[in-house]
């Protein structure tokens, strides 16, 4: 009995559960008329009444099955092996388990361990077990509850309500699977992040200048404490993501805003701004590779050109410059909003009282979209310094405290992706320091979307 | 004063010609709004424009500064003169006619800036004051004139849309008359407003009246009456009748001013 079987027949037996309590209620129509509230629910929510009743004990129990018969098998095959007939460690148990499968499935011709042709019988015989036990208490589960759920229809019986509320509590659940996700991402950071302050003493992380996380392989090694202070990353990504890129994101952005709102013609508008959605929706990935193979090497000529001669190719400004025109987008679709916010009376005022299109723009519409033009630029920052393939790809891995943006400079999201790549040590400080990394970048955007959501939310109030 | 005779012949000695419309037309894409109208307003006088709601009377308080230019899809036609000038001449900027025709809206809509700067808006843009000492003269006598001097002048800084609507509405007169204007133009200044403030309104049109020239729309039949000397009737986008207020509420001569007026349709 294979899994797959016993789940189509317990899907079979839902059907036949949906048929069997519809068949019944439209026999109670028949019976008492069909003017509204004769028989409380329709025939159809009979129906889903039972199959529910019916599907949802045999889906649980599909589900256990799935998820422990592995487990129970292993460990049936592991006990029935003779005394070290596998060393103690987790590792070659799991080699041997693994060869053991291979064999049940055919994939090996024949066995290495001598022990694992008996085992796999043991496992053969075993996995047959608890199929035999699972599937049936499966069908058995969904026979009873469709009978159960058959049984207590009747022609008043509320089969609508019940269905109802089943449907919410799916939603319910399905939308608690993102919320609980999160939770557990935080915290995972958190524990982590802990761990990490455990080894690196928070005051030195959060103000030291010095980053330079190597740890040694071995602990004899020169050097092999490391430095984790963090301020050259987050100065690094304060540079690029919250002053380079906003240096161009915020006027280019308004700007476009601006004569998209109170300029463009309707039909300049219609083209215009799926393009922008269009550009903000290109990958990252694209931007990253533009960043680095186009703009980084030109923004070094130039900085050749005006006799910077120590100009590296990867530098911040080219990885500013990208990201700025990534947020343009971001960036003028909220101001939009926030122009498009203000009342046309507003404007009308303005203009009945001489003032020019821009003057108007500019003495009238932008302070009173201000505030949400505030909230659109720090949803944009928030964006821009948890961005990551741009700075990966352009920016470089020098940790290093410099304002000239034709320096190579590093970010947190860089680090982060620099210290988990390639083989590591899941409790060395240079693992956990991406964690506690992460934490100050969830942290620090969580906080700026807090605070630009309520101003911006604020700023809506006060139009309504 | 018994001789006027519709549109045109209001040159009794005593007013003087302000503005002038001849055969107004005001296309919405193709539905025609306004279908030929000519009106005189006079300078001194307080001119009101009834009419059933859609008739076109805002349509046509726009056209008098131009508004109109700003709306998408609307096209005016015929001839408006402002002191003989017409204002649609290349040589008319629409921003100086703007500043000689003002305008007050329905709904009071002052900056989201201080009740200061909102009076000095106007002023600044046109470069009406040189010094600061200057403008603030102006923004004390702007409103006085509106009324509004001692209820506000210890929160000057305050901000414009803190202020109630009544008071908003004459600040947004304040703001209109810190120009200067030669006209001003209110579109149901006190339809948003209670009795109390809306009688204050009127005061002050009645102050403000020799002033400038003003003309208003209405919907209130007893105001028209008690604050304008001229009044035109508009219905379904023409000029139905157009005369003293006197002659028009006591003695119309068109059927359907009189069943307008007495409230038989509208
Ligand atoms: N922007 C516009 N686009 C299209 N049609 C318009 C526009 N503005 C006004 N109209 C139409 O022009 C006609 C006159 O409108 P207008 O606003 O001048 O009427 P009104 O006399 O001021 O009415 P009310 O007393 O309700 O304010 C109406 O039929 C209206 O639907
Ligand atoms: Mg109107």
């Amino acid at each position: 009995m294979s899994l797959w079987a016993v789940l189509l027949a317990v899907l079979a037996l839902g059907a036949l559960g949906f048929w069997l309590g519809r068949r019944r209620a439209l026999g109670f129509v028949a019976q008492a008329g069909s003017e509204v509230g004769a028989v409380h629910s329709r025939p159809h929510q009979h129906g889903v009444f039972v199959a529910i009743l019916s599907l949802l004990p045999a889906l649980a129990v599909i589900a256990a099955w799935a998820a422990l018969a592995g487990g129970l098998v292993s460990r049936e095959v592991l006990a029935s092996l003779p005394e070290g007939a596998v060393g103690p460690s987790d590792l070659e148990r799991s080699a041997f388990l693994a060869e053991v499968r291979g064999l049940v499935r055919g994939d090996y011709a024949a066995a290495f361990n001598a022990h694992a042709e008996a085992a796999a019988a043991v496992w053969k015989a075993s996995a047959t077990r608890y199929a035999m036990l699972f599937g049936s208490a499966a069908l058995a589960l969904g026979a009873l509850g469709a009978l159960w759920g058959w049984s207590r229809l009747t022609a008043d019986f509320r089969a609508r309500t019940r269905v109802e509320r089943f449907v919410m509590l799916a939603l319910v659940l399905a939308s608690l699977v993102a919320i609980l996700t999160t939770f557990g991402i935080v915290a995972s950071l958190l524990f982590e992040s802990f761990r990490f302050f455990q080894l690196v003493s928070p005051v030195e992380f959060l103000f030291g200048t010095q980053w330079s996380p190597q740890t040694a392989m071995r602990a004899d090694q020169v050097g092999s404490s490391g430095a984790f202070g963090a301020v050259p990353l987050f100065w690094g990504t304060v540079f690029i993501g919250a002053i380079i890129a906003m240096l161009v994101a915020i006027p280019l952005g308004l700007m476009t805003a601006i004569y998209l709102t109170q300029y463009a013609a309707p039909g300049v508008r219609k083209v215009a701004k799926p393009v922008l959605e269009v550009l903000a929706g290109v990958p990252t990935v694209v931007y990253g590779f533009f960043a680095a193979l186009t703009v980084a090497p030109a923004v070094r000529d130039f900085a050749l050109s005006i006799g910077i001669s120590n100009a590296s190719s990867e530098s911040a400004l080219a990885a500013g410059l990208v990201m700025g025109v990534m947020i343009i987008p971001f960036v003028s679709s909220m101001a939009d909003d926030a122009l498009t916010a203000v009342p046309r009376s507003m404007r009308d005022g303005s203009l009945a009282m001489g003032a020019t299109p821009s003057e108007t723009i500019r003495k009238v519409l932008i302070p009173a979209a201000l505030p949400g033009i505030v909230g659109g630029v720090l949803l944009a920052v928030s964006r821009a310094i948890g961005e990551t393939m741009i700075v990966v790809m352009a920016a470089g891995l020098a940790a290093r405290l410099t304002a000239n943006p034709f320096d190579s400079v590093t970010t947190v999201t860089a680090q982060i992706v620099a210290l988990l790549t390639g083989d590591q040590e899941f409790d060395s400080a240079k693992t956990l320091s991406a964690f506690a990394l992460g934490l100050v970048l969830f942290l620090v955007t969580l906080a700026l979307n807090v605070y630009a959501l309520a101003v911006v939310k604020k700023y809506r109030e006060a139009y309504d | 004063m018994a001789a006027h005779e519709g549109a045109a012949a209001d040159g009794a000695a005593e007013t003087t010609l302000k503005m002038t419309a001849r055969d107004v037309r005001v296309f919405y894409g193709a539905f025609e709004a306004l279908k030929g109208v000519s009106i005189d307003v006079t300078k001194e006088d307080v001119t009101a424009f009834i009419g059933p709601s859609g008739c076109g009377k805002s349509t046509f308080l726009r056209c008098l500064n131009r508004m109109n230019d700003t709306v998408a899809g609307a096209r005016v036609e015929g001839r408006i003169e402002l002191d003989g000038q017409d204002i649609h001449d290349p040589a008319m900027d629409v921003v100086q006619l703007r500043a000689r025709v003002g305008m007050v809206f329905q709904k009071p809509n002052p900056f989201p800036k201080s009740i200061y700067e909102n009076v000095a808006y106007g002023p600044r843009i046109h470069g009406l004051a040189a010094k600061k000492a200057d403008m603030d003269v102006i923004v004390e006598k702007s409103l006085r004139r509106a009324g509004l001097w001692d209820e506000v002048k210890d929160r000057l800084s305050d901000s414009g849309t803190a202020l109630s609507g009544g008071q908003q509405q004459r600040l947004c007169i304040a703001r209109a008359i810190a120009v200067n204007p030669e006209v001003i133009l209110m579109d149901e200044p006190a339809s948003a407003l209670d009795p109390i403030a809306t009688a204050k309104i009127e005061e002050l049109i009645d102050d403000l009246r020799g002033r400038y020239a003003i003309v208003i729309v209405t919907h209130n039949m007893q105001q028209a009456a008690r604050v304008s000397q001229k009044t035109a009737f508009f219905h379904l986008g023409s000029l139905v009748e157009y005369g003293d207020t006197r002659q028009i509420f006591t003695n119309p001569r068109e059927t359907r001013t009189k069943d307008y007026i007495t409230g038989r349709y509208g």
